[in-house]
């Protein structure tokens, strides 16, 4: 069977498509490479919806953990420890039990268990809380000078925070934000090794790579090929982030514009 | 409530608590020996040999950009493999059958780990063994990372000071750059301290019966066949007290931590010494 069959039958196996059964024997490496990639797809799709979701959440919950008022506070602190404070991956499963436990009860919630679904709630409530915290960091040292001259402008409330706040927060979040998301495409790597099963072997690409290694006993192929694919992506974020941060800070004098350093913090 | 009293103190919720005795034993030995670990990645990657500082720099980049689930896999099945192929050198060196035989990894009886005739404990402590050692690369990596940034950040007008006392290299990172790199490196160590403490749960990923495989075995239904304790499907439950279990633990090593911070920012030049000496006289 050359490459190019290989390619076909797997290369969309993770969402279905193409041969249904898993190679049993004699793997080539070029099966490794399809069916790895091919669960990329999973990753890839968990991390960007994450990303889109919870970038507005973490927005909402960055104001209000820098609101004066009790009530607004309180409930957004709460939720950004919650979320930050415990493991990703004892989230996962008591997501996945919370939502097991609703559907017995009502029928609805049924697509709340499978991982599409149930996996994509948990990391978009993670990443808005690490998210948040990040933005209402930036949120607190934006200059002052920048408020007290939109004061001056006449600006207030929502036209000042549009205008002047949140692409000063932003600016100043991206960093640490860029940091955020590679660390939130590593996470979604947890998704079907928490208790989400993988619906007819339709995993990521973590998923396939220790079913190699299972089936082969041999580690020193499928994850260095996982590693290849995760810093190819890292590198992707990287360039498609470095962008947005070169949009966000095109009114700065080039002199001031910090280069984008990635001090790789961790931040799960 | 008696029924539940009962329940909670049965012989399998022993080894449900003895398991949180588990998560701790790990971390225990795992801060330390990553924390060593990273010191001489960090150490490595400061060095004015260049393979040597390759090599340390290399230790340190390669676990970020890979995400830690791939690396606890890899390093759990290659270094039972690395341990096995090295024992069968040295104690079968008679054998002439490759190691690898298609899907089978073969080395003779007598370099199997742990010994087949071994008995189950010895099984599960060399499982512990294999997850800390894992724990500690892929930490000490981090570690190493975050120690090569302390040391860098320490004023280098320090160091040139010792150099004018007619120290040598070896006093001067020492006695003056050691002591005062740990202020620098503290805040990265404390987000990792953090990190090891949300990443015990993956444990249960390296085979070790931990809280997770515990929480998923009893919450698990049971029927009255099985026990005397029959339940519906709890794992909800457990894995909830899961969680409030790290949230104390993570609230515990923030306060902790920050105690910790205090102590170590007294008499430095950071704005925090400054700040606690301002206390001090004010």
């Amino acid at each position: 069977m050359s490459c190019i069959q290989t390619i076909q039958d797997y290369g969309l196996r993770s969402i279905g498509i193409g041969e249904r059964l898993l190679p049993k024997t004699d793997f080539t490496l070029c099966e490794q490479f399809t069916l790895i990639g091919s669960g990329m797809i999973w990753n890839v799709y968990f991390g960007v919806m994450a990303l889109a979701t919870g970038f507005f959440l973490a927005t909402a919950l960055a104001v209000g953990k820098a609101s004066p008022n009790k009530w607004v506070r309180k409930p957004a602190e709460w939720f950004i420890f919650l979320f930050r404070g415990s493991p990703l991956f004892i989230q996962f499963f008591f997501a996945y039990f919370f939502f097991l436990s609703l559907k017995k009860t009502y029928p609805m919630f049924d697509a709340f268990t499978s991982a599409w679904l149930g996996a994509l709630i948990v990391l978009f409530l993670n990443t808005a809380a690490y998210s948040g915290e990040i933005f209402y960091g930036a949120l607190r040292s934006i200059p002052k000078g920048d408020i007290e001259a939109a004061d001056a402008y006449g600006m207030s409330g929502w036209s000042r925070f549009r205008r002047i706040v949140w692409p000063t927060m932003l600016r100043l979040a991206w960093p640490a934000y860029t940091n955020e998301a590679i660390f939130l495409f590593h996470a979604t790597t947890l998704v079907f090794f928490s208790a989400f099963p993988a619906w007819q072997q339709r995993g990521d690409a973590l998923y396939y790579a220790s079913y190699f290694a299972d089936k082969t006993f041999n580690p020193f192929v499928p994850y260095p090929i996982l590693a290849f694919y995760f810093i190819l992506l890292t590198l992707v974020i990287v360039g498609g982030f470095g962008l947005v941060n070169k949009h966000l800070n095109r009114h700065l004098p080039a002199a001031k514009k910090s280069k984008m350093r990635f001090r790789l913090n961790l931040a799960r | 409530m008696r029924w539940l009293s009962c329940y909670l103190t049965n012989g399998v919720h022993w080894s449900f608590y003895a398991s949180f005795l588990k998560v701790l034993a790990l971390l225990a030995v795992t801060a330390p020996v990553a924390l060593g670990f990273g010191f001489v990645g960090a150490m490595a990657a400061r060095s004015h040999v260049p393979p040597v500082s390759w090599l340390g720099k290399g230790y340190i980049a390669i676990v970020r950009g890979v995400p830690d689930i791939a690396f606890f896999m890899f390093f759990v099945i290659a270094l039972d493999q690395a341990f096995e192929w090295t024992r069968h050198k040295i104690l079968c060196p008679d054998w002439t059958d490759p190691i690898r035989q298609g899907n089978d990894f073969l080395v003779c009886q007598a370099a199997k780990l742990p010994l087949g005739s071994a008995p189950e404990w010895v099984h599960e402590t060399y499982g512990f063994f294999l997850a800390v050692i894992t724990f500690s690369i892929v930490f000490g990596a981090f570690a190493a990372n975050v120690l090569f940034g302390g040391m860098r950040a320490v004023p280098h007008a320090q160091l040139e000071t010792a150099e004018a006392y007619g120290m040598s290299r070896r006093q001067t990172f020492w006695k003056i750059l050691v002591p005062q790199m740990w202020v620098y490196a503290l805040p990265g160590l404390s987000n990792l301290w953090m990190v090891l403490i949300k990443a015990t749960p993956l444990l249960f990923l390296l085979g070790v019966e931990d809280i997770v495989y515990w929480a998923r075995e009893l919450g698990g239904t049971k029927t009255s066949k099985f026990t005397q304790y029959p339940h519906g499907d709890w794992r909800m439950w457990y894995f909830l007290f899961l969680l409030i279990f790290y949230l104390g633990m993570t609230r515990v090593s923030e306060i902790g931590l920050e105690k910790l911070m205090r102590r170590l920012s007294h008499g430095q030049a950071t704005a925090g010494g400054e700040l606690l000496r301002k206390e001090t006289t004010a």
